[in-house]
Order: structure tokens, then C-alpha cells, then sequence
């Protein structure tokens, strides 16, 4: 029983053990197809390229996978979420095909050759990311408007905005290079590189300096950390503008996947899957203590599930379903009269064995 | 029960984890009386308010109430409006989007025959209770309109509407200026002849000597005693108030710990004041000095000290430290300049409750560096093992969640927060409040040590044995202004004047 | 007195909400006089270009009257765009492939509604979760469930459901007003069954927030929650009641919504949420709850609507700047709220 409790109470329980779940759906699920169990674990070279479903996940996983990243910083710092980061990221990869095929261009709706450098898109879209945070983090931060509210805003308008910078078209970029970030860089897929390169420089950070401290100082008590020397403010501030920067690269490697910006469908429903990963990563929506390989891997453990129903022949259109009940699922075990009543229960279990003991 | 008493409470006791917030405690009120209830931080007025207007369950102890029969059990707000006990906080509980006259009957609306609020009987309603009770509002208006006075008021008139009998008004002046009191003190005095019962809190002497008729005493969680305000002049309710028996602790001052003139300058102080809380003072402190901050609370005490920390910023004024000129905006440049606060609130604005002892003793030190110069793991470890060692901390580990330790404990970890960042001048806002008393003992004694190293100290307290065993000098506030700097021979008699103020003479 | 009497009208003066909704109608008699001026020529000047604000819009109102007494309490509910198009797609699916009456499909449209209220003010009141956390569950669950049912754009016409279109389309001719049209013949403007089902939405409404202890009470969570459980409100029921009323209001408005287009599909009503928040917020309804009424609502609307008519008729214009502009709208009175609570904080 307390070994049990033990377990429960590690950090990563909740990510891990959902994972572990969705491995084992997916396990029953071959072996009653009649394939062999470890089907879902296959990795094999096609055509120099690794295919299989694990790898198939990480490399769909990758835009939620660094969304995550931003958002557990910002739901750690200000206890709330930015529901922006979808619209940013198709923002993002519109402003980037834009500047690639040359404003104006664009009534030709597909560009043969790079009408500007591509290092000048790449920097254009990740510079709209900081722009979109900074935006969001200022209304936050200095205006204290609540986060959901603040990011209402570019939610609806960021999407709007990129249809305008491709004159309500879909761009296409008909140039190899630009696909690459989507694509694969040797036999591995470059949206993997992507992440792991994205989470590996911000877990460098949070090691190295006391960022890490700093927001959740923050996140948790606003007011003795100012007391104590931090700008509170600023902090919250930064956190939505890394969440932005977050979004830009996403929208890239969005945009690159389909070598084009489809303003309509990049980021899509996107703000719910990198919330929800954080919530599986078993961080609380509240604020304070985040644990950032605990968003990653409940990134990855939407993406297991989405793959999983799409093999299992469920239509993508029904996934949200799913999703909306897993996350109240997980709230609503989260929620403090919930977490009264389970106490309260134990404590009512303590009682009668006390008793039985005493028998 | 007596004809003329409206409420009593006998032997109430409560604990809170670790603590007796009252023990044993009894308590009159009888009909058409203003009684005041007095005590420092801690002794437990707003406990036994609570317990009597069912916030807090008592755990013995009886409470009764004229026209009931049997004791009263209160669970909620709610029973205790239905027995007749109504109380009005400082922070008024309306709703100021809404109208005066919702407020009034929010709940309980006059309806129409179709189910609907007869707006105008309503309103007809409401301007008749507030004329009877000489409220010049217009109750179609919304509440957010008036000031805090007459919302106050309004509170009071829904209280009195609602048939109570006892009325307590809890800090109910603190944030009204003296016209707006005298308002106040009307409207009780008239409530008075009606035969409300009036249990009222304040922390404001002059206040209590003009309406109160009886004053209850209560110290540490004990009652001190019942006394007719006429057999209570002031400087004795301050002594009943702040203890007057010194406890058998042998003195901690070492020899030649007096105010010495000529030692150099640590913080000037010039004009400095934040609006609404503290008025402009002036204030020098020396190297090596424990100078304390004595009044009563809500004197500006703690009010003065963030003032010249930052913690809210000084609207007027300057500030040199050290001989040199200060521009201090929020607290990391006072940090920046060798300051340091304990706030007087540990809960809200010390102890970040989720992370463990050791961040929370080096998040100071961390801010001082910058982000960017992250102190190693190792070093932090260091750190939090010897402060943890050094004031006998105690913690499952440091990696505990500051949280779960004791108050004591808490604070002895905020208080390493600051010792680690080795400030020149370091402010303790109630150090020891809440905490055993070995570790005050021990916080004293640091005090005291720390002083001798040359940083200078400033202590602020409720407790005033304490602050005479640890100040070299004191400074005297009242109503938010300075009103005294004591040095030489600190005597209880003296300092207990000084607060008091000219009260003996008036 | 009158020194008091004065002091009252100056704080009148500068109420800020007041001011606000002075703010809405005057933005909305400017943009459409604007129109007016710009576009006289393509019959902006109509009095059936007016109604057909109402027209198209009738939908919107009934969810943005929903959505406005959520927003008193001090939550919000973004799953609104989604429920529409559920019921939308229930509507025509029911009476083309279950071959159901149109009766029974509105009623089974408006039961949804309740549970789904239900469901979600539950979370909300009692379980405390975020509003936010919720609806947005709600919103996926909405869309998701759309999908369950069809994948496919249904249309509903004449042959599937007579009653049903002949209600959609029945047209209240109003007395006066006419235009001649070039064939010289005189055509009275009119209005359909959805502005009457949304002018009722809105006048009931309007009064329930006024005149019964439900709307009071909304008012009173949303102005304090801890000083309405003091003065002996049940804040989580009437949170709960908020949360249902939203939704019902919500399959009102669907209904509305579906006589319009006559059709079904997933995407439908996208962003629809957005538009009832920034309606009820340029409407003068804070965000932090306790504040606003449904007669701004009203007007925020028909900016709204007026923004998306200029749009359309000047016919040149990207079909994005709606959106974009009723954002930046949204941004602007955001901002001006906060500023206007900056202000009481610090005369406090």
C-alpha cells in the first residue's frame, strides 16, 4: 500500500503511467489485429529513412512537443495559459512564406525560387513569435489582465492576420530547402532534431542560470518574491515571449512539413494539445512547481493517442472528443473539492482500520 | 442569563496547529453597551470573533445569547446572523456593483406577484432604514460610489435591518479619515440607545476612549481582564495590553550596548512617506545600532520600514545609505544598496511556500547575483547546511518544502534568507511573532550578535520587553506619523508614554 | 447635503461603465454613419440593410446574451461557437437522415443545451475548476461530437423538412420604410422568425438580469464572490443555473443560426465564441465580472456586424479584416477596462 503511494507520488508518475497506458492500448490492439505485440515498436530503414509508429509519433509530437515548452513556463509563472499559440504559429508561418516568396508575390500563389533568402524568413517568423509574446506578456505582466483573456486576443486575430499577409491563399513554396525542416536530415526527421534541440538548450538554461527559480518563485508567491529582490513582472513578461518563440518555431516546422502556409489548418486546435500535454506532464494549471520532462512526454503521449485512434480508424475529426474528456478528467481530479473528498475518505478508511485493528 | 446581557462566552479555548489562540477566555456583553476588545497581534480578538460568528469551531468552552435558549453553536456567518450576532469588517463583505438598497436586501428582496423584485417597495424601504439611521445616500445609487465610511454604514444599517442584537465591528475605522469616524461613532452611539450590543475592535486608543464604555483586555490567547474604561486610563491599558511582567530571562545586552552619538551613518532618512500610510519622517540610523520601532499596530510601523526598503515606494523624500544617495524604487535596489526586509507577514509575503528550504534561504542571495550568475548546486547546498545548522533549523531535510515547517521555523529560514545576502541593515518586522519562546530568545540574541558585528538593525515588535532587552535606541510612532526618538535609559514607564501620548492630560 | 449631493454627481460623472457603453453606441452610430456615407450607393442606407444586421446576426444575439451572463459571474464560457454547430449539425441531420420532425429535433436541440450547461456549470460552481479549462473541454467536445454525427456539409432544404423551411423563411414584412427597386416595384423590408426569436432572447433576458433574485445574484458572484456567500447567496448553484443558462440561450441561438444558413457542417460557426466575448466586452460587460447588461451586448453586436457589412460591401476587402478589426476592438476596450480600474484603484 505505501509502496503503491510511493510510486503515485513520484514526479512523473502521471506522464509516464499515461503513456504506459496508451503502449499497452496499442500492444492489445495489434495483438488482436494478430500482428506481433511489439508492432508499435518496429523501427526499420525504408528507403534510408527510419520509419515505425514510435517514430512516426516523436516526429508528428514535435510542434506540441516545443509549444509545451512555452506554455509550462508560462502556466508556472502566471497561472494561466496562453490559448495564442495556434493562431501564432500559423501567424508565424504565413509571415515567413510571405517574406520567402516575396510580398506580393503572393497572387501567385506558389513561389518556384526563394524571392529573399531563406535565413530572412526563418528570423522574420521567429522575430513575429517574440513579437506575439510580447504582446500577450506585456497585457499580463503590466496590465494585469488575466492570461486566457490577454491571449483571447491573438487567438482570433493572429490567424486572421497571416490569411491577410498571404492575400487569403494558400502560399506554397515549391523549393527542396524549404521543406527540410519538415522533412528529415539524414535517415532521421528534422522536426525530432528540432525539439530535442529546442528542449535541450531551454533545459540548458533552466540548469545554468536560476531562471527555473526565478519563475516558479514567481508563479507561487508574487509578492515575497518581489520582496525578496525579483521583478516579478518582467519575469512573467519573459515567459510569454520564450511561449511566442516557442510558437514560431513551431509554425515553421508546421509550414515546412507541408512546404507552404495553409493559414486555415497550421496550429489548429494546437493551444489545447500543449495545454493539455502540461496538465499530463502532471504540472498544475494553478502555477508554481512546473516539470518540463513531464510536459514533453505528455506532448508525446497526445500525439501516441492521436496516432493510436488514427490506426485504430478513428476519424482525426473525433479526436477532440478524447481529448476534452481527458482534460477534465485531469482537472477535475485536481480540483480542491475532489481533493478533499479523496482525504476525507482516507482519513474515514484510517478510522475504520484503526478500529478493525483494535478488534 | 442576566436581564440586561446580550451575549457571553465562557471559557473558550482554541488551538491552531502548534499554537493556543485562546485559552480559557471569557467574554460579556450587555445590552446598549460599546465594548471595546483590545489586544497586540496574536492575542486573539479576532479568534474569539471568530468563534463567535461561526468562522472558527471552538473546541470548549460555551457561548449564549439573550433569547435563545441553551448554547449557541454557530457554523456559519449565517447562524450566527440568525441568532442575532452580525459583524462588519474592515473590508466591507458588499457588493459595490450593486445598488445600496440591493445590499441592504440582497437575499431577502420585497417580490412583486409575479415573482419578481418589487424595485420600488425595495428601494421605499431602504431609504426609510437609512434615514432612520442618518444616512445621507441615495439608495438607487451604486455602492462603489460612496466611500468606505458610508459603505461601512450601509454594512452596519443591512446588520441592524436584520435584527441583531450584537453588533461587532472589527477594525472598522482603519482606513476612514476623522470626519468620517465621527460619522461612525454617531451611528453607534445611536445604535447604543437602541440596545445593540456593540463589541468594537480597534487598535486606535483615542477611539476607544471616546464611545467605549467597558474594554476586555486579552494577551498571548488570555484574558488580561474586564475593566470600565473610567478605571483604565491609557498608559495602564498599554501596559495590560503588552505585558508588563518581564519574563525571568536573564539580559542579553552586553556591557556599553548604548546609543553612541558619533558612530557613523548607516541610513538617512529625509521626508521620506508613502501616501495613506505613513506622513514624512526624518531618520537617521547608525553602524552597529538595534534602533527599534515601537507603537501601537497600525502606528506605521511596519509602514515606515517599507518605505525606506521600496517595498512601497517613497512618494516623497530622500534617502542616503551608507553617505551616499539612494534612488530606490523596489526592493532589489535596497538589496542592491546592502538592505534587507522580513516582512511582517510570513504567510503572504515571506516563505514561497512550494519550494524547499534551501531556495527559499538562497533566493535573496540568487536575486543579488542576477540570473545569469546561478550559484552552484553544491555552493547552494552549502549554504542552506549552514544556516540550517547555524539557527538550528528544523527540517526533515533542506530539500523539504518550506511549507510544512513550523512557523518558528519558517521564519528562522526567512530570517537565513536575509543573513546569507549580509546585509548592512537588515529590518525585522515582528520577527518572533507566533514563535516559541526559546527561539525568540535565540532570534535576540542574533539580533544583538549581528549588532555587535557593526550592521545596523532595525526591530520592530508588539512585544515591548523584548524590544527593551534588544534596542539601543527607539523610535515612536502614532497615527502614522514619528512622533518620538527614545535613547539613554529605556524604561517600560517611558516608552508605554510615549505610545500612549498625551493621552493623561487631554 | 448638497455639498454630498454634488459629490455624488461629480463621482457619477466619471463612472467609468457608464462611459463605456457611452463609448459602444457612439463607436456604432459613427461606423454605421460611416457606411452610410461611404457606401449610399450600394444601398448601405436601406433600412433593410439595418435589419438584416439583425438578420444575420440573430443567432449571435441569443449566445451573446448567454455569454454576457456568464461573464457577470466572473467566468466565461468559449464553448458557445462549437455548441451552435452541433446543434446545427443535429438539426439537419436528425430531420434528413432520422427523418425526425422539426418539433422534436428543436426540442431535443434545446435538452442538449441544459445537460451540457449542466455538465459544464457543475465543473465550474462545484468542482471549482476554471471556467476557462472547462468550456474549452467543452468546445472540443462540441466540435468533436459534430463530427460523430457527420463529416459531411448537410443542407437543409425544402424536401427534407417542409415546416422547418417554411419557418426559416417566412418573412415579417414591416409597414413602412420601403425602397423601389429598379423595376420600379416597391419592396418592404422584413424580417424573419430569428430576429423575432432574438429580440425576445434579448428583452427577457434583459429583465431577468433586472427584475428577479437569478439575475441579482449574478451580479452580486460577479461583484464579490466572498461578500455574496456572506450575505447568505448560494454562489455555486447560481453559478451553476449561469452555466445552463448559457447554454440553453446558446441552442436558442443555433436554432437562430441554422434557419440562416440552412446548413450543417463541422467547421461551421468557427470563432464564434470570440465574436459573443467581444460583443458582450465592447458592450461594457467587464471581464472580471459584476458589470454589464445585455443592451450593450446588443450594440457590440451590431458593431460587430456592421464591421463584417462595410467589409462585404466594399467587396475588395480580405475577408480577414473582420476578424482582425473586431480583435483589435476587443484589445482596445481590454485595455481601457484596465486602465478604467487603474484609475478607481488609486481614487480608492
Amino acid at each position: 500500500m505505501s509502496k503503491l503511494k510511493k510510486l503515485t507520488q513520484q514526479k512523473l508518475f502521471l506522464p509516464v503511467f499515461c503513456m504506459l497506458l496508451v503502449l499497452c492500448v496499442n500492444i492489445v490492439y495489434d495483438v488482436a489485429q494478430g500482428n506481433e505485440f511489439y508492432n508499435f515498436f518496429k523501427i526499420t530503414i525504408t528507403n534510408d529513412l527510419l520509419t515505425g509508429r514510435i517514430i512516426n509519433i516523436l516526429n508528428r509530437g514535435s510542434e506540441v512537443a516545443i509549444l509545451a515548452i512555452g506554455m509550462t513556463l508560462v502556466v508556472s509563472a502566471s497561472a494561466g495559459t496562453d490559448i495564442s499559440v495556434g493562431s501564432v504559429m500559423s501567424l508565424c508561418a504565413s509571415f515567413c512564406c510571405m517574406l520567402v516568396a516575396g510580398f506580393g508575390v503572393s497572387s501567385v500563389n506558389s513561389a518556384e525560387e526563394f524571392a529573399m533568402p531563406l535565413a530572412v524568413g526563418l528570423i522574420g517568423a521567429l522575430l513575429m513569435g517574440c513579437l506575439c509574446g510580447a504582446f500577450n506578456g506585456a497585457l499580463v505582466a503590466y496590465l494585469n489582465i488575466q492570461p486566457m483573456v490577454a491571449t483571447l486576443i491573438l487567438w482570433s486575430a493572429a490567424r486572421a492576420i497571416g490569411l491577410l499577409l498571404c492575400n487569403n491563399l494558400i502560399v506554397y513554396i515549391r523549393v527542396p530547402e524549404y521543406g527540410v525542416f519538415g522533412g528529415y536530415i539524414g535517415p532521421v526527421p528534422t522536426p525530432i532534431i528540432i525539439a530535442a534541440v529546442c528542449v535541450a538548450i531551454v533545459s540548458v538554461v533552466l540548469k545554468k542560470t536560476a531562471m527555473g527559480m526565478y519563475i516558479q518563485s514567481v508563479g507561487i508567491n508574487k509578492k515575497a518574491s518581489r520582496i525578496a529582490g525579483l521583478n516579478s513582472k518582467r519575469i512573467i513578461f519573459v515567459c510569454y515571449l520564450v511561449c511566442g518563440l516557442c510558437a514560431g518555431i513551431a509554425g515553421i516546422v508546421a509550414s515546412s512539413r507541408i512546404t507552404s502556409a495553409d493559414s486555415n489548418n497550421i496550429g489548429l486546435d494546437m493551444e489545447l494539445d500543449a495545454i493539455l500535454a502540461v496538465a499530463l506532464g502532471g504540472n498544475s494549471l494553478g502555477g508554481g512547481r512546473f516539470n518540463l520532462a513531464g510536459s514533453i512526454i505528455g506532448a508525446y503521449t497526445i500525439q501516441a493517442i492521436t496516432t493510436t485512434m488514427l490506426a485504430m480508424g478513428v476519424s482525426t475529426a473525433v479526436n477532440p472528443v478524447f481529448k476534452a474528456v481527458i482534460v477534465i478528467a485531469i482537472v477535475a481530479v485536481q480540483a480542491p473539492p475532489v481533493k478533499a473528498w479523496f482525504k476525507k475518505r482516507a482519513a474515514a478508511k484510517a478510522v475504520v482500520q484503526k478500529e478493525v485493528a483494535r478488534v | 442569563m442576566e436581564e440586561n446581557i446580550v451575549l457571553t462566552a465562557r471559557g473558550i479555548s482554541m488551538t491552531f496547529p502548534g499554537v493556543k489562540a485562546l485559552d480559557n477566555v471569557d467574554f460579556t456583553l450587555r445590552k446598549g453597551e460599546i465594548h471595546a476588545l483590545m489586544g497586540e497581534n496574536g492575542a486573539g480578538k479576532s479568534t474569539l470573533i471568530k468563534c463567535l460568528t461561526g468562522i472558527n469551531d471552538f473546541e470548549a468552552g460555551e457561548i449564549r445569547v439573550a433569547g435563545v435558549d441553551g448554547p449557541v453553536k454557530n457554523h456559519s456567518t449565517l447562524d450566527a446572523q440568525r441568532v442575532g450576532i452580525s459583524t462588519v469588517y474592515q473590508e466591507v463583505n458588499l457588493c459595490p456593483n450593486l445598488s445600496v438598497a440591493e445590499n441592504l436586501y440582497i437575499g431577502r428582496e420585497p417580490m412583486t406577484l409575479f415573482r419578481t423584485i418589487d424595485r420600488r417597495t425595495m428601494n421605499k424601504k431602504a431609504d426609510e432604514l437609512v434615514k432612520r439611521l442618518d444616512i445621507k445616500v441615495d439608495v438607487t445609487q451604486n455602492l462603489e460610489n460612496y466611500s468606505l465610511a458610508i459603505q461601512q454604514m450601509i454594512a452596519i444599517a443591512r446588520a441592524v435591518d436584520m435584527d441583531c442584537k450584537v453588533l461587532i465591528l472589527d477594525e472598522p475605522t482603519s482606513s476612514l479619515d476623522d470626519s468620517e469616524v465621527e460619522k461612525l461613532f454617531n451611528m453607534m452611539l445611536q445604535l447604543k440607545k437602541q440596545g445593540v450590543g456593540i463589541v468594537f475592535v480597534t487598535h486606535f486608543l483615542e477611539q476607544v476612549y471616546a464611545v467605549c464604555d467597558r474594554i476586555t483586555v486579552l494577551r498571548n490567547g488570555t484574558l488580561v481582564g474586564e475593566y470600565p474604561v473610567s478605571e483604565l486610563p491609557r498608559v495602564k491599558l498599554v501596559a495590560a495590553m503588552m505585558g508588563k511582567d518581564f519574563d525571568d530571562l536573564a539580559s542579553i545586552k552586553p556591557e556599553g550596548f548604548t546609543y553612541d552619538a558619533d558612530s557613523p551613518l548607516e541610513i538617512e532618512a529625509r521626508g521620506l512617506s508613502h501616501k495613506g500610510t505613513i506622513k514624512p519622517f526624518d531618520l537617521d540610523i547608525h553602524k552597529g545600532e538595534v534602533i527599534g520601532l515601537t507603537g501601537l499596530l497600525g502606528s506605521g510601523r511596519s509602514e515606515l520600514a517599507r518605505a525606506i526598503y521600496g517595498a512601497d515606494k517613497a512618494q516623497t523624500g530622500t534617502l542616503k545609505v551608507g553617505g551616499k544617495p539612494a534612488k530606490i524604487s523596489q526592493p532589489i535596489d535596497a538589496m542592491n544598496m546592502g538592505m534587507g526586509l522580513l516582512p511582517d507577514d510570513r504567510k503572504a509575503e515571506g516563505i514561497i511556500g512550494d519550494l524547499s528550504v534551501r531556495e527559499n534561504i538562497i533566493l535573496a542571495l540568487q536575486a543579488k547575483r542576477g540570473m545569469f550568475k546561478q550559484l552552484s548546486r553544491a555552493k547552494q547546498e552549502e549554504i542552506a547546511d549552514r544556516y540550517i545548522d547555524l539557527l538550528q533549523i528544523k527540517t526533515a531535510s533542506r530539500e523539504t518544502p518550506i511549507k510544512q515547517l513550523s512557523g518558528g521555523n519558517q521564519q528562522k529560514a526567512i530570517l537565513a534568507r536575509w543573513l546569507a545576502t549580509d546585509p548592512d541593515f537588515l529590518i525585522l518586522d515582528e520577527p518572533t511573532r507566533g514563535i516559541d519562546i526559546g527561539t525568540k530568545t535565540e532570534i535576540q540574541k542574533l539580533i544583538i550578535k549581528l549588532a555587535a558585528e557593526g550592521k545596523s538593525i532595525m526591530f520592530i515588535s508588539s512585544e515591548i520587553e523584548e524590544m527593551l532587552r534588544t534596542c539601543n535606541r527607539m523610535a515612536v510612532l502614532r497615527d502614522g506619523a514619528k512622533v518620538a526618538e527614545l535613547d539613554g535609559e529605556l524604561t517600560q514607564e517611558r516608552v508605554m508614554a510615549a505610545i500612549a501620548g498625551g493621552g493623561k492630560d487631554e | 447635503m448638497s455639498k454630498q449631493a454634488e459629490a455624488i454627481k461629480e463621482r457619477k460623472q466619471i463612472n467609468g461603465n457608464t462611459m463605456l457603453l457611452l463609448i459602444t453606441i457612439l463607436l456604432f452610430i459613427a461606423l454605421y454613419a460611416a457606411g452610410c456615407v461611404a457606401y449610399s450607393s450600394k444601398g448601405f442606407t436601406n433600412l433593410q440593410t439595418f435589419l438584416n444586421l439583425f438578420r444575420t446576426n440573430a443567432g449571435l444575439i441569443c449566445v451573446a446574451c448567454g455569454m454576457t451572463c456568464v461573464m457577470l459571474t466572473g467566468g466565461i464560457d468559449i464553448s458557445v461557437g462549437s455548441l451552435v454547430a452541433l446543434d446545427c449539425m443535429l438539426l439537419a441531420y436528425g430531420m434528413s437522415e432520422w427523418q425526425l420532425s422539426a418539433p422534436v429535433m428543436v426540442a431535443l436541440v434545446l435538452i442538449i443545451g441544459v445537460v451540457f450547461g449542466l455538465v459544464q456549470g457543475y465543473c465550474v460552481g462545484y468542482l471549482q475548476i476554471q471556467p476557462f479549462i472547462v468550456t474549452m473541454a467543452g468546445m472540443f467536445f462540441a466540435r468533436g461530437m459534430t463530427a460523430v454525427i457527420s463529416t459531411n456539409q448537410l443542407s437543409i432544404t425544402a424536401e427534407i423538412n417542409q415546416l422547418f423551411y417554411d419557418v426559416a423563411n417566412f418573412r415579417i414584412y414591416l409597414p413602412f420604410g420601403g425602397t423601389v427597386n429598379r423595376a420600379g416595384k416597391l419592396i418592404m423590408p422584413y424580417i424573419g422568425i430569428g430576429v423575432v426569436i432574438a429580440l425576445v432572447v434579448l428583452v427577457v433576458i434583459f429583465l431577468v438580469l433586472r427584475y428577479t433574485k437569478f439575475g441579482r445574484s449574478l451580479y452580486a458572484v460577479g461583484g464579490s464572490e466572498q461578500s455574496a456567500a456572506m450575505m447568505g447567496l448560494d454562489v455555486k448553484k447560481t453559478k451553476l443555473k449561469a452555466y445552463v443558462l448559457s447554454s440553453f440561450l446558446c441552442s436558442i441561438g443555433g436554432i437562430c443560426y441554422c434557419m440562416n444558413t440552412m446548413s450543417a457542417s463541422v467547421s461551421q460557426a468557427t470563432g464564434m465564441e470570440m465574436d459573443a466575448i467581444s460583443s458582450a466586452v465592447i458592450g461594457g460587460t467587464l471581464l472580471t465580472g459584476g458589470v454589464g447588461n445585455v443592451i450593450g451586448t446588443l450594440f457590440g453586436v451590431l458593431i460587430n456586424g456592421t464591421i463584417s457589412t462595410i467589409v462585404q460591401t466594399n467587396g475588395k476587402l480580405a475577408s480577414s479584416w473582420p476578424n482582425i478589426l473586431t480583435a483589435a476592438l476587443l484589445c482596445f476596450f481590454i485595455v481601457l477596462q484596465s486602465i478604467f480600474a487603474k484609475l478607481k484603484e488609486k481614487n480608492k
